[in-house]
């Protein structure tokens, strides 16, 4: 089984060889996001090691303190040494708290540096990935990467990375501190350092699993709930809402059940390095005691290795936070290289080719279209679509009508041959002028939340105002938009809501005719008008078409009458080719499929 | 009623932290127990970590003064033991609340699912789901974390703090009393931190949320995205939505910064302070070296309750905005409710009346009449009625009326007699059932799809719906009727999608079927034979179908024609279109052969545009 992309991310049993492979295009994935920023990076080490280094002084100052202040004072009545240990003390002080406030602010700068480069990069990959990966990939998921994915691993560079970087430094100066002050009780230390590592192993080992679980256990609760946000319609109508809560309270369970099984790991972790650091603290008090008791260690020594003992248990404690988001961002960053790695199956070339004036004449060659490699949809044809010429595409549904639109639009690539644009093959050229020169308007006229001229200007962003107006009243969607609340700026809410199909149909109209293309695909870009708005479209497409290349899908035969050419499909074959006049008055299948419509007008 | 769409909504007036987060309190009930065992395990593991400087003070003035080594077995086995005792403790502790934490959370995301389902469509036209689903994963997860973690060790560092002030104290009154001293500023710094560090978080919460819901349109809409080539135009506007979010995260990196400031240093400088008087005490004799160890060791202990004070409060602060925002949705009222005291239909016979419904959006503004200005429509039993009307004349909205997906403003809707105000919805959703132009599949297999409205309909009911909608290709599928489809199944297009919302409605057999356009998206093959089939159907369920073409009409007895918020005529389909203008404007597409009167005489409830556009026409 392969582990390429998103292959196998539902699965729990990877053999070493497929771990090694995702955890290294994690890596490079984190390795890629951090160069930029070396030079900070580099910075904020300097600043959290001085800092760390400040903030561990003080016990071997209050060792000095004891040791020689007080045996001074006592001894000799000079309070010089004790006035210079509480400098040194409040100096160390300071410097600490500042730097780590710097590091702090620093620290952000990076972490939100590295979040905004990720979080473009997952955006904009999904948006290059081929439709055909949509398709199968699903909303919910893709979504869930770029939410709660992002959100783990915001959660470990927020405040993960902080405590493993400060817990370590910690312990390390701790560490060089108690050797410097009494070695034996650094041996001591070191000791405990074998149960310490056991323990970590462990619970590293035992967390991945379960991390792992929690992520596919919140997908597939996003799923769920976005589907049901989105579809609440049906939800209502068919009293879905106990049978969906059912469901959802499962997966609410999964979610939980995998969540409590981490906080569990972390309920075993915790006590058990508490108790290591304890018995280590007692060794490190007997050890020094009884050569307190003989004279060999001062007691300032002694309080002095105690505070650092305890101290040096206490970052393990915040590291074993870090795991925590250390998993789940691991595991997250696992999936979204997954998603990085995913090849757009429609790439775009690496050495585009311009096409400033494109004229629009589309052929296809030897062109060929196969699903997923073995459900061949399109069999291998030809066809030579002239500059300017409009084309009915008309067959039953399933025919394959669509899949010929998404090739002419380049949002599939055929499995063999080429579809070419003025004589270069489409995969060639450069993307931005590929949209400028070929638009698609599909029957699911999709607004985005914003208002009516944001969703028409998406069409042409740098679109003026009376641009917008004039497309729109192009397409005969001008009054119904003046009609609304606030006109063209009304917002059209949550996936047009308030919005008519027809009149969302209307927009994604206008939206294609301000893009002004050279070759325009409509797919059933009529099909929820009413009939005086498709009349008015039709008179609109008479010169909108004017000198564009068109392809026109439409089950509604009456586009036929400003086509130049009709093709009829069937079973992904084109059966038929020729103008309306000869196909209607010949015995055909399109003669009778127009007959059949004639019929259904009355 | 307000979408927070943007984040920039402020609430007025905002209840205490306290108040506003006990609201939370029903929900946790019954896990409450466990929460206070935690943290009384909590608090004997940190009175337990106090004790261990109390016996090294006896140790140190005791044995390791006089030189005496035997006798230092006994203390250090005390303080081993207290050792074991206390991670003991912290096991006990983390045992009691790891279920309730989890439970707590689930509890929430479930009623906040009922809330959303139960919570009108008007209300789910306003929010969007971005916003939506951000309050029910990660705000709930706050909620959760620090039910069992930030609750549990605020409570007890803060006890642990008080009884670590007794023990300093009881050491040396002057030490223990300046070490308490300069802990205040820490308390008045971490209340002024509330203040900046709320408002940083609720806004960044909210800029999430904002984030999430561009992350969904994008995909959501890649197909317009991707046919304009305006991913990188999408991608601006998200880069723009990302860095306001890391601004404000930038800004609450820095009120963490300012606390961690103050938490460090004013611990340091009262560790200097201490030193200094700790040193002078002892050589003044006042003090003993033991206690000196003692009063560190003990100040080293409280050392992080102490620091950490400052993130338990910022995570008491970040529980509390996301409890808000829980509630904001929780606290949306329902304006579409079961009555108290339902009614039901003895035996339902189909007969649909609308009498001067009236609707308007919440939203539009005053000067705008209703959408829907006083319907007056029968339908009789078993009778097809289709809804025919320009492009936003209300047809969908009135569709929408019957099965209460909005309610009407005023007049009623009747169904056998009864308002259907007076039925549960889910009774009155027995009675009528819809299928939507757009067609929306869930993640299930094909089947429980199409028998949504009858779940326990049989194999028979099953193939006989398929069989009307002309929806033989789910034979084809993979796995038949078994094939998963939906969002997280095969994709279907948009005609397979509309044959099977159509198969739908059919199988649950309602008394009265409403049909919103359900042919749209069908060939003129496959909607002729829908149609024939549908027939059979029709014959004896009362139907209403909104229509835009001629065939549909067919299918009806009678039309109704839906006209600037009213039914302005109603009749058979060869009789309006012989007797009225606008309807032969809406319904006929035959402008060649039918070189008809309209043109020269244009009614004069055609809004203008249409007469130019037609005048264009003719022209």
């Amino acid at each position: 089984m392969s582990v390429l992309g998103v292959e196998g991310e539902e699965r729990n049993d990877f053999s070493p060889e497929e771990s090694r492979q995702i955890r290294q295009r994690s890596i490079r994935l984190l390795g890629s996001l951090l160069s930029p920023t070396r030079a900070r990076l580099i910075l904020t080490m300097c600043v959290v090691v001085i800092s760390t280094a400040a903030q561990v002084a003080g016990p071997a100052l209050i060792a000095i303190g004891i040791d020689r202040g007080l045996p001074a004072i006592v001894d000799e009545g000079n309070g010089t040494p004790l006035a210079l240990v509480v400098v040194a003390y409040l100096l160390t002080g300071v410097i600490g708290a500042v730097l780590i406030a710097w590091y702090t602010v620093l620290a952000a700068r990076i972490s939100q540096g590295i979040l905004i480069d990720l979080r473009k990069r997952v955006f904009l990959h999904t948006q290059k990935l081929s439709l055909e990966f949509h398709e199968s990939y699903t909303s919910g998921r893709i979504i869930a990467r770029q939410t709660s994915d992002l959100d783990a691993i915001r959660e470990l560079l927020d405040s993960g990375i902080n405590q493993l970087v400060q817990g370590l430094l910690y312990m390390v100066f701790i560490g060089i501190a108690l050797f410097s002050l009494d070695w034996v009780s650094g041996l001591v230390l070191m000791v405990f350092l074998v149960p310490l590592g056991v323990l970590t192993r462990w619970f590293q080992v035992r967390s991945q699993r379960v991390f792992r679980e929690t992520r596919v256990a919140s997908a597939r609760l996003i799923v769920h709930f976005v589907e049901t946000m989105t579809g609440i319609r049906a939800v209502k109508a068919f009293r879905k809402e106990k049978r969906n809560a059912a469901d959802f309270a499962g997966y609410v369970e999964g979610y939980r059940d995998s969540n409590s099984r981490v906080i569990a790991l972390f309920g075993t972790f915790d006590p058990v390095l508490v108790l290591i650091g304890n018995v280590a603290l007692g060794v490190v008090l007997l050890v020094g005691g009884l050569r307190v008791a003989d004279g060999g260690l001062q007691i300032g020594v002694l309080l002095a290795t105690l505070l650092y003992t305890r101290q040096f248990f206490a970052p393990a404690q915040e590291m074993a936070m870090f795991y925590n988001s250390y998993q789940s961002a691991a595991a997250a960053l696992e999936k979204i290289s997954g998603v990085l790695e995913e090849q757009p199956s429609v790439p775009d070339p690496t050495r585009p080719i311009d096409l400033w004036n494109a004229k629009g004449r589309v052929r296809f060659d030897g062109v060929e279209f196969a699903y997923r490699s073995d459900r061949v949809i399109l069999p291998r044809f030809d066809l030579d679509i002239p500059a300017g010429q409009v084309i009915a595409l008309v067959g039953s549904t399933g025919a394959g009508k669509s899949t010929l639109a998404k090739l002419m639009s380049r949002f599939y690539d055929p499995s063999s041959g080429a579809v070419s644009l003025d004589g270069l093959d489409l995969r060639m050229l450069h993307p931005k002028d590929l949209r400028r020169a070929v638009v698609m308007v599909t029957q699911e006229a999709y607004l985005f939340s914003g208002t009516v001229s944001e969703n028409i200007a998406l069409g042409k962003p740098e679109a003026t105002r009376d641009e917008i107006v004039a497309a729109a009243r192009a397409v005969g969607a001008h009054d119904f938009i003046t009609s609304l609340p606030g006109g063209y700026d009304t917002d059209v809410n949550k996936r047009g809501g308030r919005v008519s199909a027809g009149q969302r149909q209307l927009i994604s109209f206008a939206r294609a005719f301000l893009a002004d293309p050279v070759v325009l695909i409509l797919d059933e870009a009529t099909a929820s008008l009413d009939i005086p708005s498709e009349r008015l479209v039709q008179e609109g497409l008479t010169t909108l078409l004017a000198d564009r290349t068109a392809v026109i899908i439409a089950h509604r035969l009456s586009t036929v009458a400003i086509a130049d050419r009709v093709l009829v499909m069937e079973h992904g074959t084109i059966v038929e080719d020729g103008t309306p006049a000869d196909l209607i008055a010949g015995t055909g299948r399109f003669s009778q499929l127009h007959a059949a419509w004639r019929d259904s007008l009355v | 009623m307000s979408a927070p769409r943007n984040g920039t909504t402020t609430a007025p007036a905002r209840p205490g932290t306290f108040a506003a987060i006990l609201r939370v309190y029903p929900y946790a009930k019954v896990a409450m127990p466990r929460v206070y065992l935690g943290m009384v395990s909590a608090l004997v593991a940190g009175l337990v970590a106090l004790l261990i400087p109390q016996v090294l003070a006896r140790l140190v003035d005791g044995p390791l003064q006089d030189g005496d080594s035997s006798r230092i077995w006994g203390p250090v086995a005390i303080v081993l033991g207290l050792g074991v005792l206390e991670a003991a403790m912290i096991w006990l502790r983390r045992w009691f609340v790891l279920q309730p934490g989890t439970h707590i959370e689930a509890r929430m995301r479930n009623g906040l699912y009922a809330q959303l389902q139960d919570l009108p469509v008007t209300f789910h036209d306003r929010w969007p789901s971005g916003q939506l689903l951000s309050r029910a994963m990660s705000d709930l997860n706050i909620i959760r974390r620090w039910i069992s973690f930030g609750l549990v060790l605020l409570v007890v560092h803060l006890l642990m703090i008080v009884v670590g002030f007794a023990f300093l104290i009881s050491i040396n009154w002057m030490l223990g009393l300046l070490f308490v001293v300069c802990s205040v500023p820490l308390w008045i710094y971490g209340y002024v931190f509330e203040q900046k560090y709320s408002i940083v978080s609720r806004r960044s919460q909210d800029q999430s949320g904002d984030l999430a819901t561009a992350v969904e349109e994008s995909v959501h809409g890649i197909r317009v995205l991707k046919a304009f080539g305006r991913g990188k135009y999408a991608l601006k506007n998200f880069a723009s939505q990302a860095e306001d979010l890391r601004g404000t995260e930038i800004e609450k990196a820095r009120a963490i910064a300012g606390i961690w400031l103050w938490l460090l240093l004013v611990p340091d400088v009262t560790f200097a302070l201490c030193l200094l008087g700790g040193v002078w005490l002892a050589a003044d004799g006042q003090l003993s070296v033991g206690e000196l160890v003692a009063f560190f060791a003990t100040a080293t202990v409280l050392r992080f309750p102490v620091e950490s004070i400052g993130y338990l409060l910022s995570m008491t602060f970040d529980a509390r905005t996301a409890a808000d925002r829980f509630f904001e949705v929780m606290d949306e009222e329902n304006t579409i409710t079961d009555p108290a005291d339902p009614k039901t239909i003895a035996s339902p016979r189909g007969r649909l009346v609308f009498e001067g419904a009236h609707f308007r959006y919440p939203d539009s503004p005053a000067t705008h009449t209703d959408l829907l200005d006083g319907i007056d429509l029968e339908l009789e039993p078993g009778e097809t009625m289709a809804l025919v009307g320009l492009t936003g004349s209300g047809k969908s909205t009135l569709t929408a009326l019957t099965t209460r997906l909005y309610d009407v403003t005023a007049g009623a809707v009747i169904l056998d007699g009864v308002d259907i105000r007076d039925l549960t919805r889910f009774d009155l959703r027995r009675h009528i059932a819809m299928a939507f132009e757009d067609a929306t599949l869930f993640s299930a297999s094909v089947r429980d799809n199409v028998l949504l409205g009858r779940p326990e309909g049989t194999d028979e009911d099953l193939a006989e719906a398929l069989d009307i909608a002309q929806a033989a290709f789910v034979h084809q599928l993979p796995n038949g009727v078994d094939t998963m489809v939906g969002e997280e199944g095969m994709s279907l297009s948009g005609g397979q999608r509309q044959r099977l919302a159509l198969a739908r409605a059919v199988a649950a057999k309602p008394d009265v079927l409403v049909l919103d356009d359900p042919l749209s998206a069908l060939d003129v093959d496959t909607e002729a034979l829908v149609e024939a089939a549908l027939r059979r159907v029709l014959a004896s369920t009362t139907a209403l179908i909104v229509a835009h073409r001629p065939s549909t009409v067919m299918l009806a007895d009678r039309v109704a024609l839906l006209e600037n918020g009213r039914v302005t005529a109603v009749g058979r389909h060869s009789e309006l279109l012989r007797t009225n203008d606008h309807y032969r404007f809406v319904i006929s597409s035959l402008e060649d052969d039918d070189p008809p009167a309209d043109v020269a005489e244009v009614p004069d409830d055609i809004p203008d545009d249409i007469t130019d556009a037609r005048r264009g026409v003719t022209s």
